[in-house]
């Protein structure tokens, strides 16, 4: 963990509810699956964000409008300082796999992208399953084609296969050695039912983000965890639904 | 400038000591600063069996703090003695306070026991506060006879000073306050946190799986003073002060209410290096406010 000022390089709407902001600070660094607290003004709590990209200083989330916080985050303009606290969490383990899936839905594409770029800088090209309600919810379309082999499934099927992520899987059935998924609970519930040969990652409500109150205390196959210190990253097979 | 306080017998380089919950067992913050600059640390709260706690969600926010439900999730007390005091004694030089939970006073009295042999722990603190137990913790809190039952049976086998923690969950703190010297306690902490609820406008439900749980942070703090205050004049033993303390300057007027020392929960969690920073700031508030030793001004807003 790194408790730091970073500066807003650029904050802009990508679709009606999702936003990218860019944050620079000197030395920046992240892994794909870890995440950032980023304070917001007025704010008592730190919210956190998966880190969506990171290189050469700069730091990027995507971030989905939900409440007070995230609309207070899309009035931060360019230039202006925020707190953070980076580098948080464990991510994706993803060394040993050579044909990997990521399967994202809704906001939850956000650190796939991070990843989906670590492996097409390993010369491997994954297969990204994103899953939307509708077409117009998808964003960062192009960034993903340009990382990997791009499925999209929307429950309304008014972009790609007509239904749910796990349906979408089971349709294209993509060869995988090892899926990576971050999304909403139901979906890596149906996920780790289908397979344990995944990595999801977990949301919970966070007290602190760093590992000291608890609040974020799930329980798995070897005890309780915390998803910000030994998470947000889980094996499929470890996570007690 | 002198910073340092005497609490039960031992001196504390200053007054300032991590609340339980707050903290975790202390070395996990060694990797974000020196943790020998606090006062003192007071640990996760211990019960005899190893606690998950409650069910997520566990966390809300308030506009001035938060409430949490977390429902005294350890990994029991064999394990707090045997794993992480060692990992603590490793990283802190100082000694700690032992934060004990429990459902009932058997439980109570056998964690304290496990706690007499260890090293780096100079005190014990009894909660009897925690309203995020469902049995037991609450009741010994509210309960002046109840409270003296257990802190007398505890109080037997307690081989190092005995701090009693306090619920501002009832009408008249002092009255609890009482009851613990009364039944043989050493030192009295308070506050825990406030029973509190948020809901969710989107689901129209409570955001907490408990429903309600405890509120804390900077919004209890004038709660807590005056808190801190009523019990200074009700009871001779020390009294430790917290709820919602963020500054240097929130000690010095938690010690003018009377506290001999603090604890600072909530805002470890909102910023890690709170308790660094306060305890930094600590002499350039005293010369602000003229103030040469902090023992001096315990209590100070009672001469007036
Ligand atoms: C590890 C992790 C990674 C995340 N990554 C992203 C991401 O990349 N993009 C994105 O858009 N969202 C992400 N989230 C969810 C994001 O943190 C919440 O949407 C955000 O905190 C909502 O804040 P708010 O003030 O707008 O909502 P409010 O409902 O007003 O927030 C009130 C409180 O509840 C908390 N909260 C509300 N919803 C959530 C939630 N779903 N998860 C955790 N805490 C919540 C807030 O942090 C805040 O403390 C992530 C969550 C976690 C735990
Ligand atoms: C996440 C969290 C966990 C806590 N756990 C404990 C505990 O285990 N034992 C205890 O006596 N108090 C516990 N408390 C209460 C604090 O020690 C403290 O009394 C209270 O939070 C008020 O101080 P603050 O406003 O500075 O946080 C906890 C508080 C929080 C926020
Ligand atoms: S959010 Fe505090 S321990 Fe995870």
């Amino acid at each position: 963990m790194e408790c730091r000022k970073l500066i807003i390089q650029s904050n802009r709407p990508l679709n009606a509810a999702v936003w990218e902001m860019k944050l620079y600070g000197e030395n920046l660094t992240s892994a794909p699956g870890q995440f950032i607290e980023l304070e917001v003004p007025d704010c008592c709590l730190k919210r956190p964000f998966s880190v969506a990209d990171c290189r050469e200083d700069v730091l990027t989330i995507l971030y989905k409008v939900v409440g007070e916080g995230t609309k207070k985050m899309t009035a931060l303009a360019e230039g202006n300082k925020v707190c953070a606290l980076t580098n948080l969490g464990k991510g994706f383990d993803s060394s040993s796999s050579v044909q990997p899936l990521l399967v994202g839905g809704g906001i939850g594409a956000a650190p796939l992208y991070f990843l989906a770029k670590e492996f097409a800088k390993k010369g491997i090209q994954p297969v990204i399953l994103l899953a939307f309600r509708c077409a117009e919810e998808i964003y960062y379309m192009d960034e993903f084609d340009e990382v990997g082999n791009v499925l999209i499934s929307t429950d309304n099927g008014s972009l790609g296969f007509q239904g749910n992520a796990l349906d979408a899987l089971k349709e294209y059935s993509p060869n995988f050695d090892i899926y990576f998924a971050c999304g909403p609970l139901p979906m890596l519930r149906a996920l780790a039912g289908f397979s344990d040969k995944g990595q999801l990652s977990l949301e919970a409500r966070m007290g602190c983000g760093f590992g000291a109150c608890m609040g974020c205390s799930i329980i798995t196959v070897s005890g309780p965890k915390r998803v910000c210190k030994e998470g947000p990253v889980f094996a499929a097979g470890e996570v007690i639904f | 400038m002198d910073t340092s306080v005497n609490l039960l017998g031992y001196r504390l380089d200053n007054p300032v000591i991590p609340a339980s919950g707050t903290f975790g067992f202390g070395y996990e913050f060694a990797e974000f600063y020196d943790i020998n600059c606090l006062g003192s640390i007071s640990l996760k709260g211990t019960t005899l069996e190893p606690r998950y706690g409650n069910p997520l969600p566990r966390i809300a926010e308030c506009p001035a703090g938060m409430l949490n439900s977390i429902g005294l999730q350890n990994p029991g007390v064999q394990k707090v003695v045997g794993e992480e005091l060692v990992k603590l004694a490793k990283v802190f030089k100082k000694k700690a306070i032992a934060n004990v939970g429990g459902s009932c006073t058997e439980d109570y009295v056998q964690t304290v026991e496990y706690f007499n042999h260890a090293d780096n722990i100079f005190a014990i603190e009894l909660n009897i506060s925690c309203p995020n137990v469902k049995c037991g913790g609450m009741a010994f809190g509210t309960d002046p006879t109840v409270a003296g039952g257990l802190i007398s049976a505890v109080k037997k086998v307690c081989t190092k000073p005995l701090i009693v923690k306090l619920s501002p969950n009832v009408t008249d703190i002092s009255v609890l306050a009482r009851a613990a010297e009364d039944a043989g306690a050493d030192a009295v902490s308070l506050i825990n946190t406030l029973l509190g609820m948020r809901i969710d406008l989107r689901t129209g439900k409570p955001i907490l799986s408990m429903k309600a749980g405890g509120y804390s942070g900077r919004g209890v703090y004038p709660v807590a003073l005056r808190m801190v205050y009523q019990v200074r004049q009700a009871v001779n033993i020390p009294v430790i002060g917290m709820g919602g303390i963020s500054t240097a300057y929130d000690v010095l007027e938690m010690m003018m209410a009377g506290a001999s020392a603090v604890m600072v929960g909530t805002a470890n969690l909102i910023h890690p290096f709170a308790c660094r920073d306060i305890i930094a700031a600590l002499p350039g508030a005293m010369e602000e406010y003229k103030i040469n030793s902090l023992e001096t001004i315990i209590g100070r807003a009672h001469h007036a």
